[in-house]
Protein backbone atom coordinates (compact mmCIF):
# COMPACT_ATOMS: atom_id res chain seq x y z
CA UNK A 1 0.00 0.00 0.00
CA UNK A 2 0.84 3.71 -0.26
CA UNK A 3 -0.27 6.85 1.21
CA UNK A 4 -1.26 9.25 -1.25
CA UNK A 5 -1.88 13.48 0.48
CA UNK A 6 -3.04 16.49 -1.38
CA UNK A 7 -2.75 19.76 -0.13
CA UNK A 8 -4.17 23.42 -0.42
CA UNK A 9 -5.76 24.15 -3.86
CA UNK A 10 -5.52 20.32 -5.08
CA UNK A 11 -7.13 18.99 -2.20
CA UNK A 12 -9.76 21.21 -2.51
CA UNK A 13 -9.94 20.59 -6.56
CA UNK A 14 -9.37 16.31 -5.91
CA UNK A 15 -11.90 16.64 -3.33
CA UNK A 16 -9.94 14.14 -0.58
CA UNK A 17 -6.87 15.46 1.18
CA UNK A 18 -5.54 11.78 2.08
CA UNK A 19 -6.16 7.87 0.56
CA UNK A 20 -4.25 4.61 0.74
CA UNK A 21 -3.95 2.16 -2.60
CA UNK A 22 -1.83 -0.94 -3.67
CA UNK A 23 0.96 0.93 -5.84
CA UNK A 24 -0.35 0.12 -9.21
CA UNK A 25 1.31 -2.97 -11.07
CA UNK A 26 3.79 -1.22 -13.73
CA UNK A 27 3.84 1.93 -11.75
CA UNK A 28 7.41 2.37 -10.71
CA UNK A 29 7.98 6.51 -10.56
CA UNK A 30 5.97 9.85 -9.15
CA UNK A 31 5.37 10.63 -13.07
CA UNK A 32 3.81 7.34 -13.58
CA UNK A 33 1.56 7.28 -10.32
CA UNK A 34 0.42 11.15 -11.73
CA UNK A 35 -0.57 9.61 -14.95
CA UNK A 36 -2.16 6.63 -13.33
CA UNK A 37 -4.50 9.56 -11.15
CA UNK A 38 -4.78 11.90 -13.66
CA UNK A 39 -6.76 9.25 -15.91
CA UNK A 40 -9.33 8.79 -12.99
CA UNK A 41 -11.73 11.53 -14.54
CA UNK A 42 -11.34 15.25 -15.36
CA UNK A 43 -11.42 16.62 -11.84
CA UNK A 44 -8.38 14.63 -11.35
CA UNK A 45 -6.62 15.61 -14.97
CA UNK A 46 -7.03 19.31 -14.13
CA UNK A 47 -5.57 19.11 -10.91
CA UNK A 48 -2.75 17.40 -11.67
CA UNK A 49 -1.99 18.35 -14.79
CA UNK A 50 -1.00 21.86 -16.24
CA UNK A 51 -0.22 24.40 -13.66
CA UNK A 52 2.93 24.18 -11.35
CA UNK A 53 2.96 21.41 -8.92
CA UNK A 54 5.37 19.75 -6.29
CA UNK A 55 5.39 16.24 -5.32
CA UNK A 56 7.13 15.03 -1.97
CA UNK A 57 8.08 11.25 -1.57
CA UNK A 58 8.15 10.58 2.28
CA UNK A 59 8.28 14.04 2.93
CA UNK A 60 11.32 15.09 0.14
CA UNK A 61 10.47 17.23 -2.67
CA UNK A 62 10.95 14.56 -5.68
CA UNK A 63 10.95 14.94 -9.62
CA UNK A 64 8.62 13.03 -11.92
CA UNK A 65 11.80 10.54 -12.19
CA UNK A 66 11.59 9.59 -8.15
CA UNK A 67 11.29 6.26 -7.64
CA UNK A 68 8.25 4.69 -5.75
CA UNK A 69 8.07 1.71 -3.39
CA UNK A 70 5.49 -0.16 -1.52
CA UNK A 71 4.83 1.95 1.96
CA UNK A 72 6.45 4.84 0.44
CA UNK A 73 4.01 8.37 1.00
CA UNK A 74 3.39 10.60 -1.68
CA UNK A 75 2.37 13.92 -1.74
CA UNK A 76 0.89 16.55 -4.26
CA UNK A 77 0.72 20.21 -3.93
CA UNK A 78 0.99 23.72 -5.25
CA UNK A 79 4.14 26.07 -5.06
CA UNK A 80 4.41 26.75 -1.23
CA UNK A 81 3.52 30.57 0.02
CA UNK A 82 4.81 30.63 3.29
CA UNK A 83 6.68 33.20 5.40
CA UNK B 1 24.79 24.47 19.63
CA UNK B 2 21.38 25.32 20.73
CA UNK B 3 18.43 26.83 18.40
CA UNK B 4 14.94 25.94 18.14
CA UNK B 5 12.46 24.84 15.22
CA UNK B 6 8.44 25.65 16.02
CA UNK B 7 5.22 25.67 13.71
CA UNK B 8 2.23 26.80 16.21
CA UNK B 9 -0.87 28.17 15.59
CA UNK B 10 -0.13 30.51 18.88
CA UNK B 11 0.78 33.46 18.36
CA UNK B 12 4.64 35.13 19.61
CA UNK B 13 5.60 38.23 20.79
CA UNK B 14 9.41 38.89 18.76
CA UNK B 15 10.33 40.83 21.75
CA UNK B 16 10.58 37.68 23.74
CA UNK B 17 11.83 35.43 21.12
CA UNK B 18 14.86 37.75 20.72
CA UNK B 19 15.60 38.61 23.94
CA UNK B 20 15.98 34.48 24.62
CA UNK B 21 18.66 34.34 21.40
CA UNK B 22 21.62 33.06 22.51
CA UNK B 23 21.05 34.34 25.66
CA UNK B 24 24.42 34.08 27.70
CA UNK B 25 26.93 33.97 25.04
CA UNK B 26 29.17 36.83 25.39
CA UNK B 27 30.68 35.10 21.53
CA UNK B 28 27.48 36.06 19.39
CA UNK B 29 28.29 39.58 18.87
CA UNK B 30 26.06 40.06 16.23
CA UNK B 31 22.44 39.17 15.88
CA UNK B 32 19.99 39.50 13.46
CA UNK B 33 16.32 38.84 12.60
CA UNK B 34 13.25 38.79 9.85
CA UNK B 35 9.73 39.39 11.28
CA UNK B 36 7.23 37.98 8.68
CA UNK B 37 4.01 39.89 9.31
CA UNK B 38 0.37 39.30 7.60
CA UNK B 39 0.38 41.55 4.70
CA UNK B 40 -2.87 42.69 2.85
CA UNK B 41 -1.34 44.35 -0.10
CA UNK B 42 -4.29 46.26 -1.67
CA UNK B 43 -4.38 44.34 -4.77
CA UNK B 44 -7.93 42.46 -4.31
CA UNK B 45 -10.74 43.20 -1.80
CA UNK B 46 -9.27 44.22 2.37
CA UNK B 47 -8.14 40.98 3.80
CA UNK B 48 -10.11 40.12 6.89
CA UNK B 49 -8.23 37.26 7.43
CA UNK B 50 -5.31 34.50 6.55
CA UNK B 51 -5.16 30.91 7.17
CA UNK B 52 -2.11 28.84 7.06
CA UNK B 53 -1.96 25.63 5.73
CA UNK B 54 0.64 23.24 6.14
CA UNK B 55 1.71 19.53 5.93
CA UNK B 56 2.47 18.36 9.38
CA UNK B 57 6.21 16.28 9.65
CA UNK B 58 7.66 17.53 6.13
CA UNK B 59 7.38 21.09 7.58
CA UNK B 60 9.42 20.62 10.75
CA UNK B 61 12.12 18.38 8.36
CA UNK B 62 11.91 20.81 5.59
CA UNK B 63 13.02 23.36 8.08
CA UNK B 64 15.48 21.57 10.26
CA UNK B 65 17.15 20.82 6.49
CA UNK B 66 17.10 24.53 5.79
CA UNK B 67 19.04 25.10 8.99
CA UNK B 68 21.47 22.93 8.76
CA UNK B 69 22.41 24.22 5.12
CA UNK B 70 22.50 27.59 6.73
CA UNK B 71 25.02 26.16 9.59
CA UNK B 72 27.37 24.21 7.22
CA UNK B 73 27.78 27.38 5.30
CA UNK B 74 27.88 30.28 8.14
CA UNK B 75 29.41 29.51 12.17
CA UNK B 76 26.49 30.27 13.61
CA UNK B 77 25.85 30.24 17.57
CA UNK B 78 21.92 30.14 17.47
CA UNK B 79 19.24 29.87 15.38
CA UNK B 80 15.60 30.26 15.96
CA UNK B 81 13.26 29.64 13.24
CA UNK B 82 9.22 30.04 14.40
CA UNK B 83 6.50 29.81 11.65
CA UNK B 84 2.26 30.15 12.53
CA UNK B 85 -0.04 28.03 10.78
CA UNK B 86 -4.02 28.57 10.90
CA UNK B 87 -6.07 31.38 11.10
CA UNK B 88 -4.54 34.97 11.91
CA UNK B 89 -5.02 38.69 11.41
CA UNK B 90 -3.11 41.46 9.05
CA UNK B 91 -0.84 42.91 10.72
CA UNK B 92 0.33 39.78 12.96
CA UNK B 93 3.53 38.39 13.29
CA UNK B 94 3.55 35.23 10.35
CA UNK B 95 7.27 34.22 10.91
CA UNK B 96 10.66 34.80 12.60
CA UNK B 97 14.08 34.34 11.29
CA UNK B 98 16.45 34.83 13.90
CA UNK B 99 20.46 34.33 13.78
CA UNK B 100 23.34 35.05 16.35
CA UNK B 101 27.07 34.92 15.34
CA UNK B 102 30.35 36.58 16.32
CA UNK B 103 30.45 39.14 13.45
CA UNK B 104 27.72 41.17 11.10
CA UNK B 105 28.43 39.63 7.72
CA UNK B 106 27.35 35.87 8.99
CA UNK B 107 24.58 36.85 10.40
CA UNK B 108 23.19 38.93 7.19
CA UNK B 109 23.82 36.52 5.30
CA UNK B 110 22.31 33.06 7.19
CA UNK B 111 18.97 35.30 8.25
CA UNK B 112 18.47 36.05 4.59
CA UNK B 113 18.82 32.35 3.08
CA UNK B 114 16.94 30.50 5.89
CA UNK B 115 14.00 32.90 4.64
CA UNK B 116 14.85 32.73 0.73
CA UNK B 117 14.78 29.06 1.50
CA UNK B 118 11.66 28.90 3.37
CA UNK B 119 9.61 30.88 1.14
CA UNK B 120 10.01 28.30 -2.09
CA UNK B 121 10.80 24.81 -0.27
CA UNK B 122 9.11 25.06 3.26
CA UNK B 123 5.56 23.32 3.02
CA UNK B 124 3.23 26.08 3.85
CA UNK B 125 0.06 27.71 1.67
CA UNK B 126 -1.63 30.61 2.53
CA UNK B 127 -5.32 31.53 1.47
CA UNK B 128 -7.03 34.78 2.26
CA UNK B 129 -10.15 35.65 2.97
CA UNK B 130 -11.44 39.35 1.85
CA UNK B 131 -15.21 40.29 1.71
CA UNK B 132 -15.72 38.82 -1.60
CA UNK B 133 -14.44 35.50 -0.99
CA UNK B 134 -11.29 32.95 0.06
CA UNK B 135 -8.42 32.86 -2.55
CA UNK B 136 -5.47 30.82 -2.43
CA UNK B 137 -2.62 32.99 -2.89
CA UNK B 138 0.01 32.39 -5.70
CA UNK B 139 3.67 32.15 -5.22
CA UNK B 140 5.77 34.62 -6.44
CA UNK B 141 8.22 34.56 -9.07
CA UNK B 142 10.72 37.31 -6.69
CA UNK B 143 10.65 34.55 -4.38
CA UNK B 144 12.26 31.46 -6.45
CA UNK B 145 14.65 33.97 -7.73
CA UNK B 146 15.86 35.27 -4.21
CA UNK B 147 16.08 31.81 -3.53
CA UNK B 148 18.02 30.47 -7.23
CA UNK B 149 20.71 33.03 -5.93
CA UNK B 150 21.71 31.06 -2.67
CA UNK B 151 22.56 28.06 -5.42
CA UNK B 152 24.75 30.18 -7.86
CA UNK B 153 26.23 31.75 -5.24
CA UNK B 154 27.01 28.57 -3.43
CA UNK B 155 30.94 28.48 -4.67
CA UNK B 156 31.47 32.04 -2.98
CA UNK B 157 31.12 30.51 0.28
CA UNK B 158 32.66 28.15 2.73
CA UNK B 159 30.11 24.88 2.02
Amino acid sequence: MIRVLYFARLREEVGTGEESLALPAGVHTVGALTARLRARGERWDEALGGRPMLVAVNQTLSASEGALADGDEIAYFPPVTGG
Amino acid sequence: MAGCIRVQTEAFDPGVELDALARGDAGAGALVSFIGRVRDDGAHAPVLRLTLEHYPGMTEKALGAIVEQARARWELRDVVVIHRVGAMEPGEPIVLVAVASAHRAAAFAACEFIIDRLKTRAPFWKRERTSQGDRWVEARAGDAQAAERWERDAGLHRE
